[in-house]
């Protein structure tokens, strides 16, 4: 059942994203409302799935890389639309969804049947980590999208001969801004996911801190964060830099996530 | 019955001709009136802009038309009739409705696509209506010019990209700032391009700002004109500490602000970020002050490569908004044509038929059993019910001479009967 509703839900964000990525070269207001309707509808069936999946295996469905990678784009989704309700930043959409297919995508290439679960990971630890972990992680890479909105739109003022998408992008201020809200609440998602995890690691294993790749990886990123808010605070660093520390932040992310898994194996990964 | 158009713009009369034949808001009732009175007219409005006054008639004989409101332009103005000729154009029914659609859609304006005609065209409508004259002709094509003029700005860019260096200004202003509202400005220098920006800056809805001259006098004088404060020159870099848009236009043969004064100032403003806009020449400010983050800088020739790529786009929109015209045309002119009588005549005819003979079936049904020749009879009967019913309003139409009433009274009939439905009433009265 929740595969099916799977599958719906990757039909939809897929007609979504072709819809945002038409709305970039025509600017036609019905790719923009069919765009946000479909992602809407397929919000909804992959919040069904989700919940099925729950219900189905009785542990929060996050137990997985297929089902983590899902909960992922689920999460980006919800604050996608909560950005959008707040500051209508129309071309949003066409950066952020295509991101959201992908990861949907390589989730469903991935063995995602409800195995019984590792004794380890039966705690309700497993719900409150992962939870922050993907919230955290959500506002990284919105911010890192935005973040990449920002650098095409400095490039157009700074050319001197704007074009293209300048007329349709957003002001600097705003995306600057967008950009630091998302890291500011990005950021203490991470922290708390790093300190609940590591409570957790005490409980399971006997020590906080264990040198696992995962917990250096997230250890680094959360040092990239940090730093966005001490330039700014000490300097004043914006815009520019700050959105390129934002993409950089969001690459460690995803090497956290992703590169470890896959090229240095450590006891941290799912199953 | 037809339209007709005469005017003048600014491509065919300087500003001195069209300041002569401009209809003053308090000459306007008069010319209206006087026009009115001439016996050919039967229906009429004046538009007067600053680059056009044009008069739009609804008039029995289009030959004998012209001449009476060219006259009446002439006597109205007391300029000479023979003078007049060499300025005045004439456009008759197609070709007029053509012309008032692309008045309105902004494309025969001086700044393709600038937003201001419609609002006279309707100002000028709406004189009319309170003198009462204009009448089913002319209300039906001003609707539409307005309706055609809407489309034409909603489904063409034609009105999006700013055409002067002002506007171009201050649209950079707005994708640098969110809130431009709460953003200062300071005029470095005092030159005239430099002040019609600062001007546009603060209409657009800047917050403030300072004059810095290098004659201080200068600058309290400016700054009291434009509402600001004057700065000390000495102490302009300071004043740039708390300046968001800087407009530069100074005498000087050098750069007064330099790499690296303002590598300084981005590091004492925290790396806010500046626009600067450099309209002297020579220039005054470095170029090389536009590599560093967060500070724009626009001299007036990037200003003036935008404006000249927008009106470019704004004459490839314009293509596709005479497309929106010349089909908007071809509708109005259907419509005018559907007044004529025959044609409204004999359609009231067959939808009365249509009628009829759905009535008639439906009592069949329930009266089964009838004969051929009671059947006859109720035919017979209806048919003549429809006619005697229809005869007096037929023969009105039929038989009425005045055109402008024959038009009113089909126009009325086509919507009594159900013929037609109105279109975009109740808007933008």
């Amino acid at each position: 059942m929740d595969i099916t509703f799977y599958w719906i839900t990757l039909s939809l964000y897929f007609i979504s994203t072709s819809l945002s990525i038409v709305y970039i070269f025509r600017r036609q207001g019905i790719l923009f409302k069919g765009s946000l309707a479909f992602t809407a509808f397929g919000f909804f069936t992959h919040t069904l799935s989700i919940l099925i999946r729950f219900y189905e295996s009785s542990h929060l469905p996050i137990t997985n890389f297929s089902e983590a990678t899902s909960f992922f784009s689920w999460c980006i989704v919800l604050l996608f639309f909560f950005l959008e309700y707040r500051y209508r930043i129309g071309l949003l959409g066409s950066f952020i969804l295509p991101f959201v297919v992908v990861l949907l995508l390589s989730s469903s290439a991935l063995p995602s049947e409800i195995k019984p679960l590792n004794p380890l990971l039966r705690s309700y630890w497993l719900g409150i980590h992962t939870v922050f972990v993907f919230l955290g992680n959500a506002a990284f890479a919105l911010a890192s999208g935005v973040g990449i909105m920002y650098l095409i739109q400095e490039k157009y003022v700074k050319s001197r001969h704007p074009g293209g998408l300048f007329e349709r992008l957003p002001s600097l201020q705003i995306l600057d801004e967008v950009n630091y809200r998302l890291i500011t609440l990005g950021f203490p998602f991470l922290t708390l996911a790093i300190i609940s995890g590591a409570l957790w690691a005490e409980k399971t294993w006997g020590s906080y801190w264990r040198w696992d790749p995962k917990e250096v990886w997230s250890l680094i990123t959360w040092f990239l964060y940090a730093l966005v808010f001490h330039v700014r605070f000490v300097s004043g660093w914006r815009g520019k830099k700050a959105a390129i520390l934002s993409i950089i932040g969001f690459a460690s992310v995803l090497f956290t996530f992703l590169g470890i898994r896959f090229l240095i194996k450590g006891i941290h990964i799912f199953e | 019955m037809s339209i007709i158009v005469v005017g003048l713009n600014h491509r065919t009369a300087d500003i001195e001709m069209r300041e002569r034949f401009a209809f003053p808001r308090e000459k306007l009732a008069e010319g209206l009136k006087e026009l009115l009175s001439i016996e050919e007219i039967r229906e009429g409005i004046i538009l007067s802009t600053c680059n056009r006054v044009e008069v739009y008639c609804v008039i029995f004989d289009p030959a004998d038309g012209e001449r009476e409101i060219k006259t009446f332009l002439s006597d109205f103005h007391n300029v000479p009739l023979e003078k007049l000729e060499l300025i005045l154009y004439t456009y008759k029914k197609e070709d007029a409705v053509r012309h008032v659609f692309r008045v309105a859609s902004s494309l025969d304006s001086m700044v393709l696509g600038e937003p201001q005609i419609l609002g006279q065209i309707k100002d000028a409508y709406s004189k009319s209506l309170v003198l009462n004259t204009t009448g089913v002709i002319l209300n039906r094509l001003i609707k539409k010019a307005i309706s055609v003029a809407k489309k034409v700005r909603t489904e063409t860019r034609i009105g999006e990209n700013a055409v002067s260096i002002s506007y171009v200004a201050v649209e950079l202003a707005k994708k640098i700032f969110e809130d431009i509202h709460v953003r200062t400005s300071m005029l470095l220098g005092a030159g005239d391009m430099a002040e019609l920006a600062a001007r546009h800056l603060l209409k657009s809805g800047v917050k403030g700002i300072t004059v810095a001259n290098r004659t201080y006098g200068r600058a309290v004088e400016l700054a009291a004109e434009l509402k600001g404060t004057a700065v000390k020159w000495e102490d302009f870099l300071k004043e740039m500490l708390y300046t968001d848009i800087v407009i530069c236009s100074t005498g000087a043969s050098g750069y007064v602000f330099t790499d690296e004064q303002a590598r300084r100032l981005m590091k004492e403003r925290r790396h806010k970020p500046i626009f600067i806009i450099d309209i002297s020449v020579p220039r005054n400010i470095d170029p090389a002050v536009n590599e560093i983050d967060n500070i724009y800088l626009y001299n007036i020739d990037d200003l003036q490569d935008i404006v000249d790529s927008n009106i470019l786009e704004r004459r490839k929109e314009a293509e596709a908004a005479e497309g929106i015209v010349g089909k908007a045309v071809e509708s109005f002119l259907a419509w005018e044509k559907s007044l004529e009588a025959v044609p409204t005549i004999v359609e009231i005819k067959e939808r009365m038929e249509v009628i009829r003979k759905e009535e008639l079936e439906k009592i069949m049904n329930k009266l089964n059993g009838m004969s051929e020749r009671e059947i006859k009879i109720v035919e017979a009967l209806t048919a003549s019910i429809v006619n005697k019913i229809l005869h007096p309003s037929l023969s009105v139409l039929k038989e009425e001479i005045d055109p402008e009433n024959r038009a009113t009274y089909i126009y009325l009939a086509r919507r009594l009967f159900g013929l037609d439905r109105e279109e975009g009433i109740g808007e933008d009265n």
